[in-house]
């Protein structure tokens, strides 16, 4: 579903990632951990068009990524869903606004928006909060319309960077789980992760990137560096 | 773009400036300043119009005929003046009505009714004043005059006088103050209304800026480029509607008092009576700013944030 292919990422005359290569399967919960520093975020930026490779190619399916013009990004992006460490909502929408938005982006109808946001609150467990501003609600609520942002559109992919970062340990299971529940729905997901308890409780793949290469590879690893 | 997506723009755009709290007051107050500022000039120009027409309407030229002219020949080169393009208007006094104004203008002064009436008769010439559309033209309308046949009566001149080389000068001078202050005029309101046009947009930029992330994340969310410039413009399009009406509403109170300090010194220029006379016209000018001000700010200010 994702491939890297001998991708180098260079700021000037530093690499921030030299000589990636990695793939990952449809379904798979991947966490991608390392120092701060190493090129996790970097790696993600790639993934989502952010930035270009210096040198080799990303494919996301049969695209490559590298290939896409300014103007087809957003198709592209629609296909994935985005969390971040600092949430990212829109300040001056609501919590149902800021889920809603994304299907409006994607030209989704008012009845299909009307249907569907109701119940992604739901599954986050937020329904009561769905009329509140982003600066009335906790990290880890936040964090949670972000993920139920994210999946709206029932996205093939969700990628998380760092999403655990700002939240209490009570949150960070509660994000965890629900992460592991929408990848028992079938969708690939990609975390990069700081936090040993987050890499353990998912069980699942593990790469570890340091200095911009990847290091370890370990189909259902643990946490470490 | 169909209706649904035109929809959530518009509704977008009004919950944006609705919500923007601080952010769209301020939008909102310096772009009622640069509309008060475009109102201002939009008086400053009538009032500089209306001084210099009065000043040009005291500028007339007038041509003496000899007393033995007769009044069909005076009329005669009357209607001659008024077909060329140059004059605005040609009035005859004829030599009567010139010894009553004459008399009436010295209605206190016995000494000189006294000696005019010792002269017998009446000494005063018929005349024609001529007042011609732009001061500059009067040289061509009295070299008309000179080279007219109709001005001679069997050889002989029928003008006694013309008061144009006297008044030369003046006219001459006046012609150029009034170009001069024309340009000046000009230049100035082309000054302020860029100064304000430049506050504008750095305002509205600095409002778009503060949603920098928020557009980020929005390209992030797959958002195209059309549907998150869509709403920053409504936003846009919204602050200079309000401000334009803002102005509009405080300039009543504002003329009718400037109107009121000022009227001595414009006499037959009022203010408030020129804003209610020309109120479509000067809230439509704030209306059409406002609007291309706020969305043309708003698409500068909001493509440098699309890149992501």
């Amino acid at each position: 579903m994702i491939y890297f292919d001998k991708v180098t990422k260079r700021y000037g005359s530093m690499a921030a990632l030299e000589e990636v290569t990695l793939s990952v399967a449809p379904k798979e919960f991947i966490s991608i951990v390392g120092h701060s520093g190493a090129g996790k975020t970097t790696l993600l930026k790639l993934l989502l068009a952010e930035e270009r490779p210096t040198e080799g190619n990303v494919f996301f399916e049969s695209i490559d990524v590298n290939d896409l013009p300014s103007s087809a990004l957003h198709h592209y992006r629609r296909k994935i869903g985005m969390v971040f460490q600092d949430f990212r909502l829109i300040p001056n929408k609501t919590a149902y606004e800021n889920i809603a938005f994304a299907m409006e982006a994607a030209g989704r109808t008012d009845s299909e928006i009307k249907s569907d946001v109701p119940y992604i609150l739901e599954l986050v467990n937020l329904a009561d909060k769905a009329l509140h501003f982003p600066d009335q609600l906790s990290g880890g609520e936040k964090q949670r319309i972000a993920i139920g942002r994210a999946i709206i559109n029932q996205p093939e992919l969700i990628v998380a960077d760092e999403p655990t970062g700002n939240l209490d340990p009570i949150n960070t299971f509660e994000v965890v789980e629900i992460l592991k529940k929408i990848n028992e729905m079938g969708t690939t997901i990609v975390i990069t992760t700081h936090n040993k308890g987050v890499v353990d409780a998912i069980g699942k793949r593990v790469i570890t990137i340091d200095r911009g290469r990847v290091v370890r590879d370990d189909a259902g690893g643990k946490y470490i560096l | 773009m169909d209706w649904m997506i035109i929809k959530r723009v518009l509704v977008a755009g009004g919950k944006n400036f609705a919500r923007g709290g601080a952010v769209s007051a301020a939008t909102v107050l310096i772009m009622t300043v640069t509309l008060a500022i475009i109102a201002s000039l939009i008086f400053l120009s009538a009032l500089l119009t209306f001084t210099l027409d009065t000043i040009k309407n005291k500028v007339d030229v007038s041509v003496y005929f000899v007393t033995t002219a007769s009044e069909a020949a005076i009329l005669d080169v009357k209607s001659q003046i008024e077909k060329l393009p140059q004059v605005a208007n040609v009035a005859y006094t004829s030599a009567d009505e010139a010894l009553a104004a004459f008399r009436a203008r010295h209605a206190t002064d016995q000494l000189t009714l006294q000696a005019l009436d010792e002269l017998g008769g009446n000494p005063l010439d018929a005349s024609l004043e001529i007042r011609a559309k732009d001061p500059s033209q009067y040289e061509s309308i009295v070299n008309f005059l000179e080279a007219s046949p109709a001005l001679s009566s069997g050889g002989a001149s029928i003008v006694d006088r013309i008061n144009y080389q006297q008044n030369k000068e003046v006219i001459d001078r006046l012609s150029l103050a009034i170009q001069a202050t024309r340009q000046i005029g000009l230049a100035v309101v082309i000054l302020f209304a860029i100064a304000s046009i430049l506050i504008a947009f750095a305002t509205v930029r600095l409002a778009i800026y503060t949603a920098k992330d928020e557009i980020a994340v929005m390209r992030l969310v797959g958002a195209s480029n059309a549907y998150i410039q869509g709403p920053f413009i409504v936003t846009g399009v919204i602050t200079g509607v309000v401000s334009a009406l803002l102005v509009s509403l405080l300039l009543w109170p504002a003329t009718w008092y400037a109107g009121t300090k000022t009227a001595s010194w414009f006499s037959g220029f009022s203010l408030a009576s020129y804003y209610t006379s020309h109120l479509g016209i000067i809230l439509l000018i704030l209306l059409a700013s406002g609007i291309v001000l706020g969305a043309v700010a708003s698409v500068f200010a909001i493509r440098r944030y699309l890149t992501v």
